[in-house]
C-alpha cells in the first residue's frame, strides 16, 4: 500500500496518487551529508594537533587511535565482548521483565496498588549505588548485569504501563462486546496498541543499559579475563596510555551507535505502516 | 433436550429485544434513564432521537451489554441465551468514531469479529470480501486506516459490524463527524444494507433529518431522565432516494419529528 494514499478530501471518493519518489540526489545527500561532517571534523583533530604540536600523551591524533585500535585489538576485542555481552543481556532480560511486569500490574488496581511502592524505590534510587553491595553477595559480572538490567528495566517498564493503559476505550468496548477473553484481548488489542510506547522504552532502554555497563564496571570492574570496556578504558588512563584509552571510547561510542540503530531500526520496522512517529508527511 | 423450547419460527416471531423499565444510575449519582421500556421488533429501523444528555447512547450500550441495568431487564425474546446473558446471535455495535485498530489492514479490521470466533483468515476470507463489497471497499483490503478518508472509516466499521451477519445493528450517531455531503451517501449505503439483509436497526441520532430518512419508527427521548418520551411509526410512502429530501411527504414529517422533539426538550428543561 505504500504507493497508494486515499485521498481525504470532504467526498468520499478515494483517487489513488502516485507517490513522488525521493529523487536519487537526495538520498545520496542524506548519506554524503553526515559522512563528510564526520570526516572533516576528524581532520580538523588531526590538523589542531600537528600546527600546534600537541603532544601525544595529552591529545593523539585519530591516526594514533586507529594505530591503538589495531595493535591493541586482542586486549579490547575480548573486552568489547564483555561488554556487548552485559549490555545485550541485561536490555534482554529488561525487556522480557519490563513487559511481563507491566502486564501483571495492570490486571488490577490491587496489584498496581502492592507493587507501587517498590517500584518507585527501585526507580528513584541510584542503582549504581548498590554495586558495591551487589558486590558482596555475587561475582562482578553478575553485579554489572544487574545494574544495566535495573537501569534498562525502569523505562520499558513505565512506558508499556502506560501504553497499555492508553488503550482506545472504544476498541476495548468493542472486545468486550464481542465476549473476548482477557489473553485474547491482549494479544490482539493490548500489546499492538502499547507497542508505540513499549518502543520508546526500549530505546531509551538500550541507550541506559550501554551506561548503566560502563558505570557499574567504574564502580565493581574485575581485572583480568573477564574485565569490558570501562575498565580497559581505566587501566589506559592510569597508565598514561592515551591513545588506547581514546580507542576504547570510539568502541564503546561505536556500541553505542549500534544499539540506537538497532533499536530505531525495530522501532521503524514495526511502526512505519502505521504510526504518526515513523510516518512520512508531504505536507 | 428442553421440550419447552420455542422453535425457530416461533422465536423469529418474537421482538428481537426488549427493555423492560430499565433504570440506569451512574456511580456519580447521575440518573442516566428512568423506568425506560422500549421493544423492537424484527425488521425494523428504530432511530432513537433526542437532545445530548438524554440517554440515548446510554440505552444502546446497555443493550449491547456494555454496562449493566441498575434496575430493570434487557429481554432477547427471539434468540437463544448464552451464560453472559447476551444472545447467541451476535450483535453489530458501530461506535461514533469509526474505531479501527491502525496497526492492522481494513481486511484485518473487518476480520477480527471472526478471528475472535475463531475463524481462521483464509476460512473468514470470502466472508469478509463480501462484506468490504457491499459497502464498496473491496479494492481497499490492504490498506491501512490512515490512508482513508473519514467516510471509509466508518464504511470499514460497518463492515465490521456486519462480518458476523448479525441479527441486530446498534449504530451509536455513527455520521455525526461526517460532513454533510459524506453522511447523505452513507445513510444511503444504510438504508441499501437495511433492506438487503433485513437486518434489524437501533441508530441513535440527534439529527432530525437523519432520522426521518433512514427510519420506519422513531423514539423520541426526554433529558433528566432520560425516558421515551414519544414512540412514533413513520410510514414512507416515496421511495426514501434524493427526491424524498425534497418531497412534501418528508417535509411534513420532518416538521412533525421537529416538534415532538421540542416538546421532549422542553420536558426536559421543566425537569
Amino acid at each position: 500500500m505504500t504507493d497508494q494514499t486515499a485521498s481525504a478530501l470532504g467526498t468520499d471518493e478515494a483517487t489513488v496518487i502516485p507517490r513522488a519518489r525521493s529523487s536519487g540526489m537526495e538520498k545520496l545527500l542524506r548519506i554524503a551529508i553526515p559522512v563528510s561532517m564526520l570526516v572533516l571534523a576528524v581532520l580538523a583533530w588531526h590538523i589542531i594537533i600537528v600546527v600546534n604540536e600537541i603532544p601525544r600523551y595529552i591529545l593523539p591524533t585519530p591516526v594514533d587511535v586507529a594505530k591503538s585500535l589495531y595493535t591493541d585489538w586482542p586486549t579490547l576485542f575480548p573486552a568489547l565482548l564483555v561488554t556487548l555481552r552485559i549490555t545485550f543481556t541485561a536490555l534482554f532480560l529488561a525487556v522480557v521483565g519490563g513487559v511481563t511486569i507491566a502486564i501483571i500490574l495492570v490486571q488490577s488496581r490491587w496489584i498496581e496498588l502492592a507493587l507501587t511502592p517498590y517500584v518507585v524505590i527501585l526507580q528513584v534510587t541510584p542503582i549504581i549505588a548498590i554495586a558495591p553491595l551487589l558486590l558482596i553477595y555475587t561475582s562482578a559480572s553478575t553485579t554489572l548485569l544487574i545494574c544495566a538490567f535495573l537501569v534498562a528495566f525502569f523505562p520499558i517498564l513505565s512506558n508499556m504501563v502506560t501504553g497499555l493503559k492508553s488503550v482506545d476505550h472504544n476498541l476495548l468496548n468493542l472486545f468486550e462486546l464481542y465476549g473476548t477473553s482477557r489473553w485474547e484481548t491482549l494479544i490482539n488489542l493490548k500489546l499492538p496498541a502499547s507497542m508505540p510506547y513499549f518502543l520508546t522504552g526500549l530505546r531509551i532502554g538500550g541507550g541506559l543499559a550501554l551506561i548503566a555497563a560502563v558505570v557499574a564496571e567504574f564502580t565493581a570492574g574485575t581485572a583480568g579475563a573477564g574485565s569490558g570496556l570501562a575498565f580497559r578504558l581505566l587501566e589506559s588512563g592510569f597508565r598514561l596510555n592515551i591513545p588506547r584509552l581514546f580507542a576504547c571510547l570510539v568502541l564503546l561510542s561505536a556500541t553505542g551507535v549500534a544499539m540506537f540503530g538497532l533499536t530505531s531500526f525495530i522501532s521503524w520496522f514495526i511502526l512505519h505502516r502505521w504510526h504518526e512517529s515513523a510516518l512520512k508527511r508531504e505536507n | 433436550m428442553d421440550l419447552n423450547a420455542p422453535s425457530p419460527a416461533d422465536l423469529a416471531a418474537r421482538p428481537v429485544v426488549r427493555m423492560q423499565h430499565v433504570t440506569k444510575v451512574f456511580s456519580n449519582g447521575t440518573l442516566a434513564l428512568s423506568d425506560m421500556t422500549l421493544e423492537v421488533r424484527a425488521g425494523e429501523f428504530v432511530s432513537l432521537l433526542g437532545p445530548s444528555g438524554c440517554g440515548k447512547s446510554t440505552a444502546l450500550r446497555i443493550v449491547a451489554g456494555l454496562g449493566d441495568t441498575t434496575t430493570g431487564s434487557i429481554d432477547w425474546p427471539s434468540s437463544r441465551i448464552r451464560p453472559n446473558g447476551l444472545p447467541e446471535d451476535d450483535i453489530g455495535f458501530v461506535f461514533q468514531e469509526p474505531t479501527l485498530m491502525p496497526w492492522a489492514t481494513v481486511f484485518a479490521n473487518v476480520w477480527l469479529p471472526l478471528k475472535l470466533k475463531g475463524v481462521s483468515k483464509r476460512d473468514a476470507r470470502p466472508r469478509v470480501m463480501e462484506v468490504l463489497d457491499s459497502v464498496g471497499l473491496a479494492d481497499f483490503a490492504t490498506a491501512y486506516p490512515r490512508e482513508l478518508s473519514g467516510g471509509m472509516k466508518m464504511r470499514v466499521s460497518i463492515a465490521r459490524a456486519l462480518a458476523t451477519q448479525p441479527k441486530l445493528l446498534l449504530m451509536d450517531e455513527p455520521f455525526a463527524a461526517l460532513d454533510e455531503i459524506t453522511r447523505q451517501k452513507l445513510n444511503d449505503d444504510v438504508l441499501w444494507l437495511w433492506r438487503e439483509t433485513g437486518i434489524t436497526v437501533i441508530f441513535v441520532t440527534h439529527s432530525v433529518f437523519e432520522s426521518v430518512y433512514l427510519s420506519n419508527r422513531i423514539v423520541v427521548m426526554k433529558a433528566r431522565p432520560g425516558q421515551v418520551f414519544l414512540d412514533m411509526p413513520l410510514e414512507v410512502l416515496t421511495k426514501r432516494d434524493a427526491d424524498y429530501r425534497l418531497s412534501d411527504e418528508y417535509a411534513a414529517n420532518t416538521r412533525k419529528v421537529s416538534q415532538a422533539l421540542q416538546q421532549a426538550i422542553q420536558k426536559g428543561a421543566e425537569a
